[in-house]
């Protein structure tokens, strides 16, 4: 993922083509989708590049990679973990700290093509009901799956996690786990809004914590120019995550968007006419306003 | 002042309501699951675990279910367990009567698994233990019934050794052999061949969990003779001659005839 500059347009009433309005969210569907075409074409085609599947796989024979919240919950377990499973979560969980947790669930994660569809859905019908759970139901569903791990000496959570399931049912070819994904879909629409991903999720409030160092983040840098249509906050599937970065220029508050359930999803960048937001580092506090600043006092 | 000092509370309040039904609510989910956990984690019968898992508990908690050793089964036999499959969830299983075990020599199943499920320390095939083949039914098994059936015992990797045919005599016609194939449980690796092959239409022989499938004698239990064989000797003091104060003409035989004439 390289941090595009998008171009300051000169004239923000500039009409932006659907391609332009929808660049991350293509972006992360062939993302989505190369990479589990990459773990299909093996048993599809016998051209095997990645084997095994997200638990754990090995790429060329050589590289190992593996779920640390697997890795974790085996732990609790009262498991010795392998050289190769101890390699692969740290590849993994380095990668995470360097893109931002969360990643995981909007660049990766099949079920967020189902949750981000029945988000979606639910404003072209006009689907009204609000969330039956609260934002942190996940982190103590997180806390369960390591206590249930440690009671019962098993990976208790991994027979019925959705996460494993369908990433095992399209990968490994079994049917009944896929539906999972169906199911996950009818009850975001229906039941609660964005309920899995943004609420119950476990493997998503594992990642987050990655975020808490995650390197590439989303600056609202040109937040001046915000006319508050409410554009991002409508298609963020955290919107929590916006605010205070978005305005939060009075009590001079950074313009990144650090909170750990930032997804990195890029919808904002996307659906923002004026081009308040962009990809960049944690480490570029900077907004418009102040390179112009910059950029007068060094002349 | 006191607006401010009631709205803080009512935040408050919903704060901890709000928590309390969190906790309460992902309680009762981990609640459901252990009892889930406890049921599922018993393998049925007619599942088998691929050669050097590890005891059922420790298989199931060692394996991240990533499917490796199904994608280097030369064979398709393992496959990975659908939620209403045999065997817990995404772990891999066979099953013997429909596609046994092929014994690769190289076991390409274990040297794949990135854990401890399998255990690496496996190196020779035959050291397997997946199940231990028990001829269950004696009642419909033709060998039983004096037919030179044999299939279990021909299909058998390990020939001669895993199952062999002990003959017995026929009294039903009083003049032929039974020919009974007996399991070894020191030899049977638990491939499955024999299940997969029995000619019935419901296998009288059948590869089970070897938990299942094996008794133990008590620990403190010794068998006198095999214990006479490890001493090269009686391991009881030998009875002194006894002498017998006889008439003249009779002697006393103590394991044989008892009294008779000289």
């Amino acid at each position: 993922m390289n941090t595009p500059t998008p171009d300051i347009q000169q004239n923000d009433s500039l009409e932006r083509s659907w391609l332009q309005r929808h660049k991350w969210l293509l972006l992360r569907r062939l993302t989505q989708l190369l990479v589990f075409s990459l773990f299909l074409i093996g048993p599809l085609a016998g051209i095997w590049i990645i084997k095994g599947n997200l638990s754990s796989s090995l790429t060329l024979d050589i590289l190992p990679l593996s779920d640390p919240f697997i890795a974790v919950q085996s732990l609790f377990a009262g498991q010795y973990l392998s050289t190769v499973i101890i390699t692969g979560a740290i590849i993994v969980s380095l990668f995470y700290l360097l893109v931002g947790g969360r990643v995981y669930c909007s660049w990766l994660c099949p079920i967020n093509i189902a949750t981000d569809s029945a988000s979606w859905l639910r404003k072209k019908l006009n689907i009204k009901s609000s969330s039956l759970f609260p934002r942190n139901t996940r982190y103590w569903l997180l806390t369960v799956t390591f206590v249930m791990a440690l009671i019962t000496g098993t990976l208790s959570w991994e027979l019925i996690n959705p996460v494993s399931l369908v990433q095992r049912g399209i990968i490994n070819g079994l049917l009944i786990s896929g539906l999972i994904l169906l199911v996950i879909f009818l009850f975001d629409l229906l039941i609660s809004r964005d309920a899995w991903c943004g609420h119950i999720c476990p493997v998503g409030a594992f990642y987050s914590l990655f975020g808490r160092m995650g390197v590439i983040r989303i600056s609202a840098y040109q937040r001046n120019k915000c006319d508050n249509c409410m554009d991002c906050f409508l298609v963020c599937p955290e919107e929590q995550v916006i605010h205070p970065a978005l305005h939060g220029e009075k009590h001079n508050a950074s313009p990144l968007i650090l909170n750990l359930n930032c997804t990195n999803c890029g919808r904002c960048i996307d659906v923002c006419d004026k081009q308040v937001f962009k990809f960049t580092s944690r480490f570029n506090h900077s907004t418009i306003s102040n390179e112009y600043q910059n950029q007068e006092s060094s002349q | 002042m006191s607006l401010v000092s009631s709205q803080t509370n009512a935040k408050r309040r919903r704060f901890l309501t709000e928590t309390a039904r969190t906790i309460c609510g992902v309680s009762l989910l981990g609640l459901g699951l252990g009892f889930y956990t406890k049921n599922a984690s018993s393998l049925a019968t007619t599942s088998l675990r691929p050669p050097g898992a590890l005891t059922e508990d420790d298989f199931l908690a060692a394996c991240v279910r990533c499917g490796l050793c199904v994608r280097d089964c030369p064979y398709d036999i393992l496959k990975l367990a659908d939620i209403v499959d045999r065997a817990a969830t995404g772990t891999p299983y066979f099953e013997a009567r429909k596609i046994p075990c092929e014994m690769c020599e190289d076991i390409p199943c274990v040297k794949a698994c990135p854990t401890n499920a399998l255990d690496k320390s496996l190196t020779d095939i035959d050291d397997a233990r997946m199940g231990l083949a028990v001829l269950i039914d004696q009642e419909s098994c033709l060998n039983f019934q004096g037919l030179r059936c044999d299939v279990c015992h021909r299909i058998c990797p390990l020939i001669n050794s895993a199952i062999t045919l002990e003959p017995q005599h026929n009294i039903r016609t009083n003049k032929h052999a039974l020919f009974i194939p007996v399991v070894h449980s020191d030899k049977c690796t638990g491939c499955g061949k024999c299940e997969r092959a029995c000619v019935l239409d419901e296998a009288a022989i059948k590869v089970l969990p070897v938990a299942l499938a094996k008794g133990e004698l008590g620990r403190h239990y010794r068998l006198g003779w095999k214990e006479k064989e490890k001493a090269g000797q009686s391991l009881v003091t030998p009875d002194a001659k006894h002498e017998y104060n006889l008439p003249d003409g009779l002697k006393y035989d103590h394991a044989g005839k008892g009294l008779g004439k000289d």
